[in-house]
């Protein structure tokens, strides 16, 4: 019997997901073994036709890492989509538009305008050229992508089976999803978070809780915090109570907050308003100014809580004002 | 047509609900453009809420509770009062004008109270005008095209 086919696509990621399946070290022979890999652009030398030649739904599984911000990447997860059986959302980006998703703070112009003009080791002439989509020029026309104003999570693209969370996933659990594939056990319901738990991050946090009061909130650089206490109590912005569990408490261990990479946790739609929920309930005042004064100590909210999540939030970006 | 403001309104059934039921037995006259929600506490308004019906088009959102020290939780409101600036924050953040999302204590006898501030927030919100948000398009091209 043939095996089954593998396929790994990234779009706007940094390649940290890729390296997240290698580090799944020596048992990557195993998934060279139990599949016939056919499209790995990160690793191997495969191209773009070479997809689209194959016939619809005869790659068994693709894992899909990276938002969507650009036509290619479109173009790309529309060709998975229809070339796979079973897409997953790899990594916080596929999942939830990821750093990549930070780009919704702003627009496409001002991204433009800083990337290509302001810049201060950018020398412009004319005035700054932009990428142009098209270009002629006497050996010939070139055709580039063309930037998106808004960054996509690829649920928001094309129809998506499961979701593994992570920035990037871990390897035991990325091994685990593999696994789960080759032994041919049945696969869970579609729509399903895999490689995670039902838990919040501090469910895994190996640190003391205690009832929570706050009345000044640090930064990682203002505080020597106490490595057996939640970070939170100390105050520091952790978004652990936000997140989802699966990691293993990773950041908290090597003493700083959550980053909130594994997206929120299940029923919760939006990691930001839970966050606000969450701080408002432990902030120690009950007078309108001092609560303001608290307030102004958490720096870059947005940045903080929607750091991976901002492009499949509930309002998904910032709107021009 | 002229714009009619939607405001979303979530009152508390201890005070603010029964305000709002005290203005209308006492036939006091305000805007419909309050849709309103009622809640068991006004500290059961979870921020996703709030987002989630800007999300859906709302234009404006109040959120009503008892006047503080008269919480029927003891101390829901004062979970209100921290997350509603807090929430109107981060509201400012995503572009949208803070003036869209207010918080007001309105006991279960002030229906008065409860009738002028629907109609000051109606005012107001009609003067600053639709909210139109990119994730409102994205929705309708959403269900255009399934």
């Amino acid at each position: 019997m043939a095996k089954p086919k593998l396929a790994l696509y990234w779009a706007a990621s940094c390649g940290g997901c890729e390296i997240a399946v290698l580090d799944i070290h020596e048992k990557i022979l195993d998934v060279a073994a139990a599949f016939d890999i056919v499209f790995w652009p990160c690793a191997m030398d495969f191209k773009y036709q070479d997809v689209r030649a194959m016939e619809d739904k005869s790659i068994d599984l693709c894992l899909f890492n990276g938002s969507i911000r650009n036509s290619e990447a479109a173009e790309i997860a529309h060709m998975l989509r229809a070339k796979s059986k079973v897409v997953v959302a790899f990594g916080s980006c596929a999942l939830e538009g990821g750093i990549p998703g930070l780009a919704n703070l702003t627009t496409k112009e001002d991204i433009l305008r800083v990337v290509y003009k302001d810049t201060p080791s950018t020398v412009t002439q004319n005035g700054g050229v932009y990428p142009q989509t098209h270009s002629k020029m006497k050996e010939g026309s070139i055709e580039i992508p063309e930037l998106w104003e808004t960054v996509k999570s690829l649920d928001q693209v094309i129809d998506v089976e499961y979701y593994v969370p992570g920035c990037p996933p871990q390897p035991e659990q990325i091994w685990a999803v593999i696994e789960h594939v080759i032994s041919g056990r049945p696969l869970p319901p579609k729509g399903s978070i895999l490689g995670a738990t039902d838990k919040t991050c501090c469910d895994e946090c190996p640190r003391d809780r205690k009832e929570k009061k706050i009345k000044q909130f640090y930064r990682p650089f203002e505080i020597q915090t106490d490595p057996n206490e939640c970070l939170l109590d100390q105050g520091m912005v952790c978004m652990g109570p936000a997140t989802r569990s699966g990691c293993g408490a990773l950041c908290t261990k090597a003493n700083m907050p959550c980053r909130g990479c594994y997206g929120p946790p299940p029923h919760i739609v939006d990691q930001g308003a839970k966050m606000v929920s969450a701080l408002a309930s432990v902030i120690d005042s009950t007078e309108p100014e001092e609560i303001e004064r608290i307030l102004d100590q958490i720096a870059d909210p947005m940045g903080t809580f929607y750091r991976f999540s901002l492009a499949h939030s509930i309002l998904r970006r910032v709107e021009k004002v | 047509m002229a714009f009619e403001p939607r405001i979303i309104g979530f009152l508390c059934n201890w005070c603010s609900y029964t305000g709002a039921d005290l203005a209308g037995v006492s036939r006091i006259k305000s805007a419909p453009n309050v849709r309103i929600l009622r809640t068991m506490c006004s500290g059961r308004v979870d921020p996703a809420f709030i987002l989630k019906a800007f999300q859906l088009g709302a234009d404006g959102v109040i959120v009503m509770g008892c006047h503080l020290g008269d919480c029927h939780y003891q101390e829901g409101n004062y979970k209100t009062i921290r997350r509603l600036p807090f929430l109107k924050r981060l509201v400012k953040d995503f572009g949208i004008d803070p003036r869209r999302l207010r918080l007001e204590w309105v006991s279960a006898s002030e229906g008065d109270k409860f009738a002028k501030i629907v109609n000051e927030m109606t005012e107001e919100i009609r003067q600053l005008g639709p909210l139109k948000l990119t994730v409102h398009r994205e929705i309708e091209r959403a269900i255009a095209q399934p």
